[in-house]
């Protein structure tokens, strides 16, 4: 009974993640791919933690923090480089505010 | 009885499951940028919070192993999802990503108009 249900949380989020491709491909502006993407990285940690269970191992929470980390960095970089122009800024310019 | 631990357990994660499968049906469904970023951003959030703890219970009860790192991953996911949205709202808004014609309300336009004239 578990397995099955382990197997049917991977396909719904397997679902999920193609719902959030059709965004990312279709969308009409740039934020609306990034929202699709932050949300494929999201669903990705999920899957990765229900196959931790299904194979009963530790060796993949690391795996877990490193694309949780990789999500958030790669939404923040995105989202400043489409206001700005840039991802890093030096000094403190009057632009900055 | 550990039979019935492991059906709740896989109870909470098909549930997370199901909180994914509802924000991408909301990032298919709705008319514009913010609201996608609404339900992207929170439902989403909330369903793989529900998986991990239901992994995280799991590994307790039945593996003898409290892993920090489960928890770590709630907690950074639970503090950096809501920063991600915002900072993308901020950048469409400020990008000039249109709105939906139904909205019926700008609070921020009238804050940009504020510090513009000052």
């Amino acid at each position: 009974m578990f397995e099955q249900l382990l197997n049917a949380a991977l396909v719904i989020l397997s679902l999920a993640m193609l719902g959030c491709l059709y965004r990312l491909l279709k969308g009409p502006s740039m934020p609306d791919r990034i929202a699709a993407l932050d949300a494929i990285g999201i669903n990705l940690l999920a899957v990765v933690a229900v196959l931790c269970v299904q194979y009963r191992t530790q060796t993949y929470m690391d795996t877990i923090l490193v694309i949780g980390i990789l999500t958030f960095i790669g939404t923040t970089a995105f989202a400043r480089y489409m206001e700005r122009g840039k991802v890093i800024e030096h000094g403190n310019d009057e632009s900055a505010r | 009885m550990k039979a019935l631990g492991e059906l709740s357990i896989g109870l909470l994660i098909l549930v997370g499951a199901l909180f994914c499968l509802l924000s991408a049906f909301g990032l298919i469904r709705l008319p514009d940028v913010y609201l996608r970023s609404h339900a992207a951003t929170k439902s989403a959030t909330l369903g793989v919070l529900f998986v991990l703890f239901g992994v995280f219970l799991y590994f307790m009860f039945y593996l003898e192993h409290v892993s920090a790192k489960i928890l770590l991953g709630i907690v950074f996911v639970f503090v950096t999802s809501p920063i991600a949205g915002h900072l993308n709202g901020r950048a469409a808004y400020r990008t000039g990503v249109p709105m939906w014609e139904k909205s019926v309300r700008d609070d921020y336009k009238d804050a940009v108009e504020v510090r513009e004239r000052n």
